[in-house]
C-alpha cells in the first residue's frame, strides 16, 4: 500500500507514463500531417533562403513541431554564426526602428545561394 | 426541444461505438424522450443484434432512400420501453449505395418524428463514417485509454471539427481502475490532456456488457451493472443534468479518483 502510494507520488514505474509520451509524440507527426520527405525539403529551402542572409550552423540546426491543444507550431531553432552585410535592404535607415513597413518586399536577386 | 442528431464514433474499431448507442438509446427513452437507434455501418449491421431486435428486422433505410418502404415500415418499436426505435442498415449492400445527401435527407425525415436520433458510425474515416457524420449536429467519440483507440480518437476528432459538428464530446470506455490505480493505464486526465475536448463519461470495464451482448439486451434496462450507471449517466448529461464523475472502484472496492480538474471544468 504504501509502495503503492510513494509510486503514484513519484511517478516511477507504470506503462501509461510510457503510453502518454508515445501518444503525444505520435500526435505531433499525424496532426502536423507532413511527411519526412516534405520536412526534408523544407529543411533544404529554409536553409537556403536564410544563408543569403546570414552564416548559420546547418549542422546544429533543430526543426521541430510545438503542440498545444490541437494546433501545432513549427518551431525551427538555427544557431547564427554571422549576419551578411552585403544583403541588407537599400532603403533601411539606421534609427528608424518603428518599421512599419519593412523593407523585406525589396527586389533583389543575384545573391548566390 | 428541438431534434437532436448524434453521431457515435471512434476512428478505431471494437471500442464500444455500438455499446454505446444502444445503451444511451435505451436511456434516452426510458427517460422519456422519443429516440431513434440509427445503424449507420451499411453491410456490417450490428445494432440490431445488441438491442436484441434482429428478428424484427424486415426493412432497412436504404429501403426507406430508394422507395421500397415507407420510414414508419422500416422503423423497428422496441417493445420493452415506450418510444424507442431501431433503424436498421442494410446487410447485403456495400457502403457505397448511400451517399451523404441522403444521409442528409435520411435525418431530416427522422428529426420530424425523434426527439434524440442516435447514430452508430462504422469504423473507420471514410465514406461510411462521412455518411454517418454528414448529417449529424453533435458527436460522441469513444475511445478506451489505449494507445491507438486514442490516436484514432484525435483522427477523427479532426475530421469532426473540419466538417464543423460540435459539441463533440468524449466516452471513456472500458477503464479499468486497477490498472489506472497501478500507474499501467492511461487514466482520465491522461486522455483529456492528449484529445482537449469534453468529457461525458467514463465506462469501467464491465464483465456484464457481454452478457447484455449475449441476450441481447441493453444494461440500460436494468440499473445495477457499473457499466449500466456509466451510460445512464452519459445519458443524463445529454439532456443537460449536471451529473457528477463518480469515483469508480476497482475489484477490491477501492477508489480511484477519476479524472480530477479537468472534470469539473467541464460543463454539462
Amino acid at each position: 500500500m504504501a509502495m503503492e502510494f510513494l509510486k503514484k507520488f513519484f511517478g516511477s514505474a507504470g506503462s501509461k507514463k510510457v503510453a502518454k509520451e508515445r501518444l503525444q509524440i505520435v500526435l505531433i507527426h499525424d496532426r502536423a500531417d507532413i511527411s519526412p520527405e516534405m520536412l526534408e525539403n523544407l529543411r533544404r529551402d529554409m536553409i537556403s533562403v536564410i544563408t543569403r542572409y546570414m552564416d548559420i550552423d546547418t549542422s546544429k540546426i533543430e526543426m521541430d513541431f510545438d503542440r498545444a491543444d490541437r494546433s501545432v507550431a513549427f518551431v525551427a531553432n538555427i544557431p547564427v554564426i554571422r549576419i551578411k552585410r552585403g544583403v541588407a535592404p537599400e532603403k533601411q535607415e539606421p534609427g528608424t526602428s518603428n518599421g512599419g513597413e519593412k523593407a523585406y518586399s525589396k527586389r533583389k536577386s543575384g545573391q548566390p545561394g | 426541444m428541438d431534434p437532436r442528431v448524434i453521431v457515435v464514433t471512434s476512428g478505431k474499431g471494437g471500442v464500444g461505438k455500438t455499446t454505446t448507442t444502444s445503451n444511451i438509446s435505451v436511456a434516452l427513452a426510458r427517460a422519456g424522450h422519443k429516440v431513434v437507434a440509427v445503424d449507420a455501418d451499411i453491410g456490417l449491421r450490428n445494432l440490431d443484434v445488441m438491442m436484441g431486435l434482429e428478428n424484427r428486422v424486415v426493412y432497412n433505410f436504404i429501403d426507406v432512400l430508394e422507395g421500397t418502404c415507407r420510414l414508419n415500415q422500416a422503423l423497428v418499436r422496441d417493445k420493452r420501453v415506450d418510444n424507442l426505435f431501431l433503424l436498421p442498415a442494410a446487410q447485403t449492400r456495400t457502403k457505397e449505395s448511400v451517399n451523404s445527401g441522403q444521409m442528409e435527407e435520411l435525418c431530416d425525415m427522422l428529426r420530424k418524428e425523434f426527439d434524440f436520433i442516435i447514430l452508430d458510425s462504422p469504423a473507420g474515416i471514410e465514406g461510411g463514417f462521412r455518411n454517418a457524420a454528414v448529417g449529424a449536429d453533435e458527436a460522441l467519440v469513444i475511445t478506451t485509454p489505449e494507445v491507438p483507440a486514442v490516436r484514432d480518437a484525435d483522427r477523427i476528432i479532426g475530421l469532426l471539427e473540419s466538417m464543423g459538428k460540435g459539441p463533440i464530446r468524449l466516452v471513456i470506455n472500458r477503464l479499468k481502475p486497477r490498472l489506472v490505480k497501478e500507474g499501467e493505464m492511461l487514466d482520465v486526465r491522461d486522455v483529456l490532456d492528449i484529445l482537449a475536448i469534453d468529457l461525458i463519461g467514463i465506462v469501467p470495464e464491465d464483465e456484464s456488457v457481454v452478457k447484455s451482448a449475449n441476450r441481447g439486451e441493453p444494461l440500460t434496462f436494468s440499473d445495477s451493472a457499473p457499466a449500466a450507471q456509466a451510460f445512464q449517466r452519459i445519458a443524463s448529461r445529454l439532456v443537460g443534468e449536471d451529473v457528477p464523475f463518480p469515483v469508480l472502484n476497482d475489484e477490491n472496492g477501492r477508489g480511484i479518483l477519476a479524472g480530477i480538474r479537468k472534470l469539473f471544468g467541464m460543463k454539462g
